[in-house]
């Protein structure tokens, strides 16, 4: 089982957050994750947040998949 | 942060290629089992799996479905709660109710008087059904691998705090690094890789693979679910083995840290245990599951009659989670065995290889209802 997807986290309430997927606004769990703000990306399974997800190593893995793209259309 | 370029069918297209370099120097087929329904799912919606098969890469799934592993027993087992005791709720995760058992499956049992059963789809739902019917009893089918086991721990940690007297579990909870170590001493297939579950990882990290990288000298890659995560995965596998390497590798490296997420293990290991545990298609694997203190296991709360465990002959749901046989090998595959008609767990879960293949996988285009 891991369904999950990555979602803004729009606000912070102690233990549960908002964010929101496809215009709908939902409530999550935050109990299982740490240092959470709003504005960072949280990965989502079954209405709890199982990670914030690393905007480093993603933008990482992002600036690779662009430069791959890039070298391909030479 | 624009996370766009993910699903760009242009970085499939350079990663392929780039791929497809890196195979040069590799003169065999390779087979590799990517352990998650998701990913099954990933590989079929996108036809990866068919241009991985067209560069000799054959990608085998695993007995990462929670609800297809479940056992006939235990799902019977919520059934004859449901039926034979009024005053209780049966909650569950969609998918498992519609699972065919003796009973039938759960949502087209005829509940005791009082009784039901209700799909939730997050444990903080079965909270809300104990909170608002004080006089039933919430029986909760906790299925799940190590991505959802810490969110059934909350719900009994906060059931232990307000001091909810009606909750109690069956579970059907279970790990994914045991049954990965029976596929590899069964030897029934031969493995050159593995595509680790990326949310089961990002809660357990990398550790728990280790002893297939370091005993079985097998090269493994933990990977998200886009279709470049799945590329990069395969790819640093292919790497791994041209290198004469064994490692577990983490490649979505945005969401799985190595020792993946303390918190949550954290609340996993204070309220469960591991223990023993039946799978469909492995039988008993010892040390796989975990269970909540007898207090709050419905097994020990209710007294649990007679019943007829299933057996459906023909359907190779078994041998699909182990990765022995395909869905396209069932005599009741696409015939009698369809999403509308399920005849086993494979066809019925979203994660279910056999739902995968038939709604992604055949020639002619098809609309799954």
């Amino acid at each position: 089982m891991c369904l999950g997807v990555p979602l803004k986290l729009i606000e912070v309430d102690g233990e549960t957050g908002i964010v929101e997927m496809g215009g709908v606004r939902r409530r999550v769990n935050l109990s299982l994750v740490e240092g959470v703000e709003a504005g960072k990306y949280v990965i989502v399974h079954a209405g709890f947040a199982i990670t914030v997800m690393d905007e480093k190593e993603a933008e990482e893995t992002l600036k690779l998949l662009n430069e791959m793209i890039g070298t391909s259309e030479e | 942060m624009d996370l766009s370029i993910l699903k760009k069918e242009r970085a499939v297209i350079a990663l392929i290629e780039k791929l497809k370099e890196k195979l040069k120097y590799i003169k065999r087929t390779l087979n590799i089992m990517e352990v998650c329904g998701t990913h099954t799912m990933t590989a079929y919606r996108s036809g990866l799996g068919k241009v991985m098969r067209e560069m000799g890469i054959n990608l085998i799934s695993g007995p990462g479905c929670p609800v297809c592993v479940t056992s006939d027993r235990t799902i019977s087992t919520a059934a004859y709660l449901v039926k034979n005791y009024s005053n209780l709720i049966l909650a569950t995760f969609g998918d498992m109710a519609r699972v065919p058992t003796s009973e039938g499956p759960l949502m087209k049992v005829v509940p005791a008087e009082n009784s039901e059963v209700k799909v939730v789809y997050s444990t903080e739902e079965v909270l809300k059904l104990a909170r608002a019917n004080p006089e039933k009893e919430v029986v909760f089918l906790a299925a799940g691998f190590e991505t959802t086991i810490p969110s059934i721990a909350y719900l009994v940690k906060k059931a232990k705090e307000e001091n909810l007297k009606n909750i109690s579990l069956i579970s059907a909870m279970k790990l994914v690094p045991p049954p990965l170590k029976v596929i590899l001493d069964a030897k029934e297939i031969a493995l050159d890789g593995f595509i680790y579950p990326g949310h089961v990882s990002v809660i357990i990290g990398s550790k728990p693979y280790r002893f297939i990288a370091e005993d079985y000298g097998i090269p493994g890659a933990i990977t998200g679910f886009e279709p470049v995560d799945l590329i990069m995965g395969v790819m640093s596998i292919v790497e791994q083995i041209s290198d004469g390497r064994a490692e577990v590798d983490i490649v979505y490296k945005r969401a799985v840290k190595p020792d993946g997420n303390p918190v949550a293990r954290k609340l996993m290991e204070e309220v469960f245990h591991v223990g023993d545990a039946e799978w469909r298609g492995f039988g008993v694997i010892p040390e796989s599951g975990m269970y909540p203190e007898k207090e709050f296991m419905a097994e020990e709360r209710f007294s649990i009659g007679e019943f007829e465990v299933w057996e459906n002959r023909g359907c190779r749901c078994a041998e699909v989670v182990r990765g022995v046989a395909e869905p396209e090998e069932c005599p009741l595959f696409g015939k009698v065995c369809t999403p509308e008609s399920p005849m086993g767990a494979c066809m019925v879960s979203v994660e279910g290889v056999c739902l995968i293949h038939y709604k992604y996988g055949r020639e002619v285009p098809f609309e799954a209802s």
